[in-house]
């Protein structure tokens, strides 16, 4: 019959999912807010995704071969890092900033530490950061307007508050205005006018579809929220860290981000704008980067969600999401350690 | 967990009783315990159920001639849990005479839980599920240990095998006539059997069977049908009685530490055949099965049976065999030969073709937390096999290594392939090791002191 069987410990079946799988069907729900990104801020954002791809793709490949370890590009993850960074950068940088970026996102945010499974934060939002602290200045202006649209997804004209900043920003300097005793009368009319434009229905409908200002991957919820579904129906994404993370910063919004009083605050407003929705469902969902258990992936998204709201609230800049999220991915192993579920059987305070 | 169930192939193939076999190789380690010590010689004459291994201490079995011949060979052969083992081959006479000293027991039912229990261990019985752990040990529980509940595991959840599904439909009687004989024993008041509801068919016949034997049922006591839900692993001991009475066995115990005994359909079938007729275990009901062989099938087999004699009666094999299981896809044990006998442990025998063979490699884990996820014993897989690999026994324990059942559900579940069992049975043998080698210094210390 056979002279040879292949001897190999149980179980000799197993589910039909691999790395590749896994990276590729992120891949694959992350095209409707690409294609969505060409269509808001023209052929130049796919250029831009490209080449962070292949920049991604290359400096994996090559100091896989330097290290003398498999290439193993074809995996997707560099892919995904590369797409990811590309949707962290604003739409009007010079062609070099991605490239840079997922060079840096690769090189020392992934393969210094030994490759895929081992790095302790996200590559991609540590290229972002990286970019940031280099070039806060392009990182910060660079915005395009949406299709047809304006900046901050408004059309009040002759405020300057509003034209050349993102609705994150808008919201931010609003609130810096009303806080400010020294505002004129005039002034704070404005900014009155400009807050109620910010939580009208046309407003959070563009944040919803995404035709505002902003990175390239990061406005448009609706197209985010179709490739979150299906990574979710995959078992891809566990609800857990987006949901407990953007509940959070829904709360604390509410709470403390209004300027007129605690609970007055726009949690809808909050949670569209800027990169919550990108953030919460493709970047703290990071595997490698994120907790194990479940109760680790819950406390991983409420600490991600009160770290945005602080950052966003009242700290330096207008968006929270990436740093927190990188600050959270430090704390991923000290979550897991202490949130090992209850063995079947275990009695309480037994350890 | 839901594996992929493929029971189609033999879940209406009747159980047919195998060809009488001209040769046996019957391994003397039967049981989860100690094996066997022989005692017959080359050129004796035995029947059907002479005894030809004597337990090697209160964890093991007896073993018995499954034919009646002579015994023509104790030596090394290879055993279905790996490696080889010491084994007595009998050559058939062909007669298949059962030895005179076995007596039949129509008065079967007023058996005292005694004489149950010695019945029972002078057959050799032990769990048919899969574990062989000896069954008298079992229903010898401590005076400080009350049981009063008895659960046979019917639900057969491992993917392929049919073999007590199809002993349900067929031998319900017998079935329960062990289960009121087990209850006696260890005075439980109360029999469940739990059966996967995806086996409808037998839920419908045993719950008949137990109303037409409503009167054979003790005062006092009850026994009932509880179909329980379909996932993997729902047969496992502590799933089970945590599925049917909500009781949850503590960490490092055992069922009776929660009053509950928990056995095989087929060991029950095994325990009234051993107190009605008298009979030792000498044949078990297995399935043998996989896209290869030509007529899969559910056979009665006497142990010692070469499995190479199976394959014939099945019709042989079609096309390339890539892997050997004893047992099912999700915990059997690979075989690197076909020349291996039926042990009292072996549910089924799987063949995989060349194409159905999973041979990926393992992949950088993900650390995607789908193992934490599907756990059973809620333990964190993930962490326990870096633990080991790192040699890291003791934290590795304290996170769970020996709560570990097994099961495959971490490895079945996991992107990148990582072998998980591997690790966690690489540092248990560890672990055992280490308790092994402190034991043996302990006893150096006492010698000298």
């Amino acid at each position: 019959m056979q002279d040879h069987l292949l001897i190999s410990a149980s179980p000799h079946i197993r589910q039909d999912v691999s790395v590749r799988k896994v990276m590729y069907s992120v891949v694959v729900a992350m095209v409707p807010a690409i294609v969505g990104s060409v269509y808001f801020y023209g052929p130049r954002a796919l250029i831009l995704t490209l080449l962070a791809c292949a920049a991604a793709m290359l400096t994996e490949a090559a100091i896989q071969k330097m290290r003398g370890v498999p290439v193993t590009v074809a995996d997707g993850s560099a892919l995904v890092t590369g797409i990811l960074l590309a949707f962290n950068i604003p739409p009007g940088v010079p062609w070099w900033m991605p490239v840079v970026g997922a060079v840096f996102a690769i090189a020392i945010g992934k393969q210094v530490f030994g490759g895929l499974g081992y790095n302790p934060l996200n590559p991609a939002l540590l290229g972002r950061a990286f970019l940031l602290a280099s070039w806060p200045v392009h990182m910060t202006t660079l915005w395009l307007p949406g299709r047809g649209g304006t900046l901050s997804g408004m059309s009040l004209s002759g405020i300057d508050v509003v034209s050349q900043a993102t609705p994150l920003a808008v919201m931010r300097s609003v609130g810096e205005i009303i806080a400010d005793p020294s505002s004129t009368t005039h002034q704070l009319v404005q900014a009155r006018e400009v807050l109620t434009q910010l939580g009208s229905h046309e407003m959070i409908a563009n944040l919803f579809v995404g035709n505002v200002g902003g990175c390239i991957g990061e406005t448009s919820a609706l197209l985010l929220l179709i490739g979150a579904a299906y990574l979710m129906f995959k078992h891809y994404i566990d609800w857990r860290v987006p949901g407990s993370y953007i509940l959070t910063v829904a709360a604390l919004t509410w709470i403390f981000g209004g300027p007129s009083g605690f609970f007055t605050g726009n949690a809808l407003f909050h949670i569209l704008a800027g990169g919550l929705i990108l953030g919460a469902f493709y970047m703290a969902t990071d595997m490698v980067t994120s907790p194990v258990t479940p109760k680790g992936m819950l406390i991983f998204g409420v600490g991600c969600g009160v770290l945005t709201s602080v950052i966003r609230l009242i700290g330096g800049y207008p968006e929270g999401v990436s740093y927190s999220i990188l600050l959270m991915n430090v704390a991923t192993p000290l979550i897991d350690g202490r949130t090992r579920p209850r063995k079947f059987g275990e009695v309480k305070n037994s350890g | 967990m839901h594996p992929p169930t493929s029971k189609a192939l033999t879940k209406d193939v009747a159980i047919a009783d195998a060809r009488l076999p001209e040769r046996v190789v019957i391994p003397l380690r039967q049981s989860l315990g100690a094996p066997a010590t022989p005692c017959v010689a080359v050129g004796d004459e035995v029947k059907v159920g002479t005894k030809i291994g004597e337990p090697g201490g209160f964890v093991s079995v007896p073993v018995h001639a499954s034919i009646s011949g002579k015994v023509a060979a104790i030596g090394r052969f290879p055993h279905p849990s790996g490696g080889e083992d010491m084994a007595v081959v009998i050559e058939g006479d062909g007669a298949d005479t059962w030895d005179e000293s076995l007596k039949e027991r129509p008065d079967f039912a007023s058996m005292t839980p005694d004489e149950i229990r010695e019945a029972v261990k002078e057959a050799g019985l032990v769990g048919l599920g899969g574990a062989a752990f000896p069954t008298h040990v079992k229903l010898s529980p401590p005076e400080a240990k009350p049981i009063d509940a008895i659960i046979l595991n019917g639900a057969e959840c491992e993917p392929w095998l049919t073999a007590d599904h199809r002993l349900m439909l067929e031998r319900p009687e017998e079935i329960i006539e062990g289960l009121i004989l087990i209850m006696k024993t260890v005075g439980a008041k109360r029999g469940i059997v739990g059966i996967e509801s995806n086996k409808p068919d037998a839920v419908k016949i045993m719950r008949e069977t137990v109303k037409s034997m409503g009167e054979k049922v003790p005062d006092g006591a009850t026994v009932e049908v509880m179909p329980v839900q379909v996932k993997y692993p729902q047969g496992a001991e502590k799933q089970l009685i945590d599925s049917c009475l909500r009781r949850k066995v503590p960490a490092g115990g055992l069922p009776m530490d929660v009053g509950v005994v928990v056995q095989n359909v087929g060991t029950s079938l095994a325990v009234y055949e051993a107190c009605r007729f008298g009979r030792p275990l000498v044949k078990r009901v297995m399935t043998l099965t996989g896209t290869p062989v030509v007529k899969p099938a559910n056979y009665m087999a006497r142990v010692g049976t070469l499995l190479t004699e199976l394959v014939d009666e099945a019709g042989g094999i079609k096309g390339d065999i890539g892997k050997v299981i004893s047992g099912g896809p999700m915990m059997g044990i690979a075989q690197f030969t076909l020349d291996i006998p039926v042990v009292k442990g072996m549910s089924g025998m799987l063949f995989l073709a060349p194409d159905q063979v999973d041979d990926r490699q393992p992949e950088p884990c993900l650390r995607c937390g789908a193992c934490v996820h599907v756990c059973p014993m809620k333990i964190v897989p993930v962490m326990i096999e870096k633990l080991v690999m790192n040699e890291k026994i003791p934290m590795a324990i304290k996170l769970g290594l020996n709560d570990c059942i097994e099961c495959g559900s971490c490895a079945y579940v996991c992107p990148s392939k990582r072998r998980l069992v591997h690790y966690f049975k690489y540092g248990k043998y560890l672990a055992a090791q280490a308790r092994k080698k402190e034991a043996d210094r302990e006893a150096a210390r006492k010698e000298t002191s």
